[in-house]
């Protein structure tokens, strides 16, 4: 689904957020609710680089300055981090790390944050958007990627269709939306047959700053045991250890 | 006696296993371990593509003292499938990081000792998700006032989700073999060209991506010697005062990107922006010994920040 | 496919000292991580491997009951984690191991 298709559906009562020259997403929308929500994004499957993170970034600190909650969507259409050796020479990590950082003070902040995928997302810059949110939701077609299959195919000298082969048993490494939802990262997939600003509504309405990821990846069968040994290291820690069986 | 060698205070940081830098780093005797190998807590994936599995899945995580001060400790295996984050061995530190987080009881520093090519391909969803969910963790942490420290120095060094890890950390510690980036070199050639980054050349990679480069540059607070009590020293001094995860803090945090990225923005070389920030004789950055730098970093003012 | 190897021996005694487990190693490309748990009755001595090469079932055999009757493990349940390591680095992680487990 196209940019200017998805902000319709968001906000029939209007809006008006931009996308810069270098694919950098800003604005906000009117919520069915008649509330204002700040949107931030990257756009056309753009590379993020440490230029591109500093107006997102400011935004969301913009909106945890002026206070009173104002939720924060972050719609995520990007390849990945930008490859670039000047970028990583300046410190791209730390100015990554800010971006979900800020996006992360939002949330303790009182502010819910949204993450809508709805074209391609991978690695780094996928952590630093939509990864960084409270509640994260995909659009049929999106495509979030760690990394190809080709890509893996070349670093683990494993032939290609042996990964095709172990994707179809495992949801645990190949991209996909699917794989996604199984493993906990995204909460919904949403129906584009249904009101996009109603399903904002919902998502808002479910969205809590308790990151309950590893529970779903549980109950999803996408990941047994994260939860569990998370649980157990601080059952340990705090002197109340018990059994964990492995897997 | 050989591990004795191996965890003596001169011994090499660079050169250790996470092990034994837990065991140079901590007072003597003072570390109890987590869900220890005897747990058996491996990997529940590797086998589908006929890889050995560890049985603390590379990662030790425990508690000890430093100094005489309580700490949590994590420490990445960076020999052993590059120190990833995958499914148990990302669990393991988010839980470190809960623990502290919702326990005053429990020692309020936790000490990361990163060694970390990023998240494991074999597992990819899952270690993705596993820093997704740390850096979540450690930013609540850090709400709650717990201190975080990356220590970055191993072979492996912080790539990927490692490199976002370090920089969501409270403070950080680098020595010269510590390296910091996103991509590595070789993805970034393999993608853009030689012409971009060669990453056969050791001296761009190192002034890319090398301790040194992000210590002055800010990305790094503190420069350590390549020894078990130099990353000592680094830890003692960096858990003393750390900055608060808020609103000021971010927006100071900004404003520093911000005026790096003007700064530096036109530089073609790290060479040029070492020069920028006042530096004499840059090209002797490289060959400059430990202690001379450690002391030269210190005074650039605009280098040394609370902005994290 | 992965292997795994269990060989179970007598020691001529019970290795002495008074520490529970020890870890030893990493399991990386040539390398292995053997872990020792001080848990059999008397000198028995259970010896569990996992290993990404197959083939060396003879090979792991000979090694350990060479380690055995060098080092005399009893008591000791020793399980590894091969990342392919040949026989010379076995023995030697293997003799490592109980030295370690001996120093308490």
């Amino acid at each position: 689904m196209m940019l200017d298709e998805i902000l319709k559906g968001l906000f029939p009562s209007g809006h008006d957020v931009r996308t810069s020259a270098a694919n950098i997403i800003t604005g906000a929308g009117k919520r069915k609710n008649g509330e204002a929500i700040a949107v931030i994004g990257v756009a056309n499957g753009a590379a993020l680089g440490t230029a591109g993170v500093l107006p997102l970034a400011e935004e969301v600190l913009r909106v945890v300055a002026k206070g009173g909650g104002t939720p924060i969507l972050v719609l995520v259409d990007t390849q990945g981090q930008l490859m670039a050796r000047r970028d990583e020479m300046r410190g791209l990590n730390e100015y990554l790390a800010h971006l979900a950082k800020c996006l992360l003070l939002a949330s303790q902040q009182g502010h819910r944050t949204i993450g809508l995928e709805y074209g391609k997302a991978a690695a780094g810059a996928f952590l630093a958007t939509a990864l960084a949110t409270d509640r994260l939701v995909g659009l049929p077609g999106a495509e979030p990627t760690v990394m190809d299959l080709p890509s893996m195919s070349r670093v683990t000298k494993l032939p290609l269709d042996t990964l095709k082969q172990l994707a179809k048993t495992t949801p645990v490494f190949a991209p996909g939306l699917d794989h996604l939802l199984q493993m906990g990262a995204v909460a919904e997939i949403w129906d584009l047959k249904k009101p996009l600003d109603e399903q904002l509504e919902e998502t808002l309405r479910n969205a809590s700053s308790a990151d309950t990821r590893d529970e779903q990846g549980a109950q999803r069968k996408g990941r047994p045991m994260a939860a569990r040994v998370a649980k157990q290291v601080i059952a340990e820690a705090t002197g109340r250890g018990g059994d964990v069986a492995s897997a | 006696m050989m591990e004795d060698a191996a965890t003596s205070s001169k011994a090499s940081w660079f050169q250790a296993t996470a092990r034994q830098r837990v065991a140079g780093l901590l007072d003597p005797h003072s570390f109890t371990e987590f869900l220890g190998p005897s747990a058996r807590v491996q990997s529940p994936h590797l086998h589908l593509f006929d890889l050995p599995s560890a049985f603390d899945d590379g990662v030790v995580i425990g508690r000890g003292t430093l100094d005489g001060k309580p700490v949590l400790v994590a420490a990445q295996e960076g020999q052993f499938m590059g120190g990833t984050f995958a499914e148990v061995s990302g669990a393991k530190m988010v839980g470190l990081l809960r623990a502290a987080r919702d326990h005053k009881d429990l020692p309020q520093t936790v000490l990361l000792l990163m060694d970390s090519g990023g998240v494991r391909l074999q597992e990819a969803n899952a270690g993705e998700l596993a820093v997704a969910e740390l850096m979540r963790a450690i930013v609540e942490a850090r709400c709650a006032g717990v201190a975080v420290i990356a220590l970055i120095g191993g072979r492996a060094g912080a790539f990927g989700g490692a490199g976002l890890t370090t920089a969501t950390c409270s403070r950080v510690a680098v020595s010269e073999q510590g390296r910091i980036a996103v991509s590595g070199p070789e993805v970034i050639e393999t993608n853009k060209g030689v012409e971009e980054f060669d990453a056969e050349d050791k001296a761009l990679v190192w002034s890319t991506d090398g301790g040194k480069n992000r210590r002055l540059i800010g990305g790094a607070d503190t420069f350590a010697e390549d020894s078990m009590e130099g990353f000592r020293a680094a830890a003692k001094a960096l858990m003393a005062k750390v900055p608060a995860f808020d609103l000021k803090t971010m927006q100071a945090e900004q404003e520093r990107l911000a005026t790096r990225q003007k700064r530096f923005g036109a530089c073609d070389d790290a060479v040029s922006m070492w020069r920028i920030l006042g530096i004499k004789e840059p090209e002797a950055i490289r060959d400059m010994d430990s202690k001379e730098f450690a002391a030269l970093a210190n005074n650039i003012k605009e280098v040394n920040h609370d902005a994290r | 496919m992965m292997e795994t190897l269990k060989f179970s021996h007598m020691a001529k005694r019970r290795l002495s000292g008074t520490k529970g487990q020890a870890i030893i190693g990493v399991v990386a490309s040539g390398n292995l991580e053997v872990l020792l748990e001080r848990v059999l009755p008397e000198a028995a001595c259970e010896v569990e491997i996992a290993t990404p090469l197959t083939g060396y079932a003879e090979t792991w055999k000979a090694v350990v009951a060479e380690f055995v009757e060098r080092s005399s493990p009893g008591g000791l349940r020793i399980s590894i984690n091969d990342g392919g390591a040949r026989p010379d680095t076995v023995f030697l992680r293997l003799m490592q191991g109980s030295a370690l487990m001996e120093t308490e």
